[in-house]
């Protein structure tokens, strides 16, 4: 099992006795985008935050390349490649849209904390930043004020952003959320794109989507695991139809 | 408004020009206000714009609201004033380095104790560590107390140039300020201050690029603490004098009201405010009104946090941008 890039042991998440995260168990191979899906309120977002240490876990550990980063800080994960996006999307609103990208790209200069060189010192970057906004198609808005932009354009470039990290692994929180049909197209595209050569663990409730993007299904209920496989063996698991897909059925 | 290519050129262009204009003009102003105004009392609007601009760099540029500034504002002029009295050979420019070095260590110490609090809670935790500061001051021995250090010598510049001449001590006091404003205006657009600006916008998502958030605010915190206590080293050595009035919650809270009254994230507007505020002092403290002076100064607070939210300095950028575009 060497190809397990991201695991989890026993993972568990108590807020005040009531259990959010249920001693999960999961495996995430490398190089596939990996879906999690559950009702709202499975515990799915906070699955993330403990992934990527924005919250402390109550018991089990997380295993990213094989060692346990229970101790690192989160934005130390990030800089270890396993970087996470937020389900409300998450952009710098008054900076320009290069700018946004930008910031990411700037950490590996090691000059974030030069406060007496000017901001044109980063101006190198910028080719490289309009490289990523062509990747999801912004590159006409590098200028705009990023707060001006329709809410799907946010997305993109929120991805846009992440991927300026060139990160290993990708936790994606619901990409889709709040989406019109085109966009939701348009973002499917980017995140298969995105994830040659890389790792995406997503949160995604348009199950059109999963089926159509991801290798590899897992179902959370109440904190819980209740399924896990492929898109067709979790479709037709009875447990799954009835706490999940019961409702959205319809909408496959 | 931080990086050069990433605006059409010719919007760019005119904004630049307009800034170099306006700074021109008021370089020139500065210049020549001392042969119309009082020496004294520019000097003191400069030391406390200077002090409002380190303010406004940790409460307009990195979002955090600090109770205790006044700690570093009476630090550097404390040391200061007691470098250069108990060392007769130290010249004026190196005690007031001391005392910014201390103000500078103090913030670090502060900075450490409160950087990863949040909201109310880092001004709750700067406010009390302040009031610590001042009753310290009001104890120990070197300060007088109550009664203030009295008799600082102003000293020779560089050991040449006699500063008891009030026109050579404005000019050395433009150039601390000056130089302590370009020091913020940089910081702010560096690719620290980028950071800072990530940060201040979304903080989540600049620790998820990987950034350490609690370092940079660290950093920022510190830098406007040594300022701030640059600006209280760079008064005591005009005044000969320092008191606890500069390290007293008062200053805390006058330092908020200048950089709200003039534009908070604004670089100009805690220039303006202050200037504003000492000049109210400096008016209405001579007239029967001077005993109305906490009114007023609380008038005018509470209607510029329900009416001119922008400030002075930011009522005016918006009003421009919007017709010389
Ligand atoms: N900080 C918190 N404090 C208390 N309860 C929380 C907290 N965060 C999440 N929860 C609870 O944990 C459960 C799971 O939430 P979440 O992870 O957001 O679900 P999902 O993302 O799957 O919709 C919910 O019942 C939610 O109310
Ligand atoms: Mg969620």
């Amino acid at each position: 099992m060497s190809n397990v890039v991201l695991e989890t042991r026993g993972l568990t998440k108590e807020f005040n006795g009531f259990t959010a995260v249920d001693s999960v168990d999961l495996q995430v191979q490398q190089g596939h985008i990996h879906a999690l899906i559950g009702p709202n309120g499975a515990g799915k977002s906070t699955f993330f935050n403990l992934l990527t240490r924005f919250l402390p876990a109550t018991r089990g550990e997380v295993l990213y390349r094989g060692k346990a980063i229970g101790t690192l800080a989160p934005n130390q994960i990030a800089c270890q490649g396993l970087v996470r996006s937020f389900q409300i999307s998450a952009v710098f609103g008054h900076m320009s849209v290069l700018e946004n990208v930008r910031v990411a790209l700037q950490r590996p200069l090691g000059t974030s904390f030069h406060f007496w060189k000017p901001a044109s010192s980063l101006d190198r970057l910028n080719q490289r930043a309009m490289q990523l906004l062509e990747e999801v198609d912004l590159q006409g808005f590098a200028t705009r004020k990023t707060v001006e932009l329709p809410y799907g354009r946010k997305r993109a470039l929120e991805l846009a952003t992440t991927l300026a990290l060139d990160p290993q692994v990708m936790l994606l929180d619901e990409p889709t959320q709040g989406m019109g049909h085109e966009d939701v197209e348009r973002v499917v595209e980017l995140i298969r794109k995105a994830a040659v050569g890389r790792t995406v663990l997503m949160v995604e409730h348009n199950l059109q989507v999963v089926s159509s993007l991801c290798d590899r299904i897992t179902v959370l209920a109440r904190g819980k695991v209740l399924a896990e496989g492929d898109y067709p063996a979790v479709s037709a698991n009875p447990q799954v139809r009835e706490a999940y897909m019961g409702k959205e059925a319809a909408h496959v | 408004m931080t990086t050069s290519t990433l605006y059409p050129d010719t919007l760019q262009a005119s904004r630049q020009r307009r800034q170099l204009q306006l700074g021109l003009a008021l370089l020139a102003i500065a210049l020549v206000a001392p042969f119309v105004a009082y020496p004294i009392f520019l000097m003191k609007i400069l030391c406390f714009a200077l002090f409002a601009c380190a303010f406004n760099l940790l409460l307009g540029y990195v979002g955090l609201l600090s109770f205790g500034h006044a700690a570093f504002l009476g630090t550097g002029g404390y040391i200061t004033g007691f470098l250069l009295t108990r060392y007769s050979g130290l010249t004026p420019e190196l005690g007031i380095l001391g005392g910014t070095a201390a103000a500078t260590l103090l913030g670090l110490l502060f900075g450490l104790l409160a950087i990863r609090r949040q909201g109310i809670y880092f001004a709750m935790i700067t406010l009390a560590l302040a009031q610590m500061t001042f009753f310290i001051y009001l104890q120990a021995p070197f300060t007088g107390g109550e009664n203030g250090m009295h008799g600082v010598p102003r000293g020779k510049l560089l050991g040449l140039i006699d500063l008891k001449n009030d026109l050579a001590m404005y000019y050395f006091v433009l150039a601390i300020c000056l130089s302590g404003y370009l020091l913020i205006r940089r910081t702010v657009n560096s690719p620290f201050g980028q950071v800072l600006y990530a940060i201040r916008e979304n903080e989540p998502r600049a620790i998820s690029l990987g950034y350490n958030v609690a370092a940079y605010k660290l950093l920022a915190f510190v830098i406007s603490a040594g300022i701030a206590g640059l600006a209280g080293a760079t008064k005591t050595v005009v005044f000969q004098f320092a008191s606890l009035t500069d390290a007293h919650w008062h200053m805390s809270g006058e330092v908020i009201l200048m950089t709200l009254l003039g534009g908070v994230g604004t670089l100009l507007g805690p220039v303006v405010g202050s200037s504003l505020v000492v000049w109210l002092h400096h008016v209405l403290g001579g007239s029967v009104l001077g005993s109305w002076m906490g009114t007023i100064l609380g008038t005018i607070f509470v209607l510029c946090v329900l009416l001119f939210r922008d400030g002075l300095v930011g009522y005016v950028q918006k009003f421009v941008r919007r017709n010389l575009r």
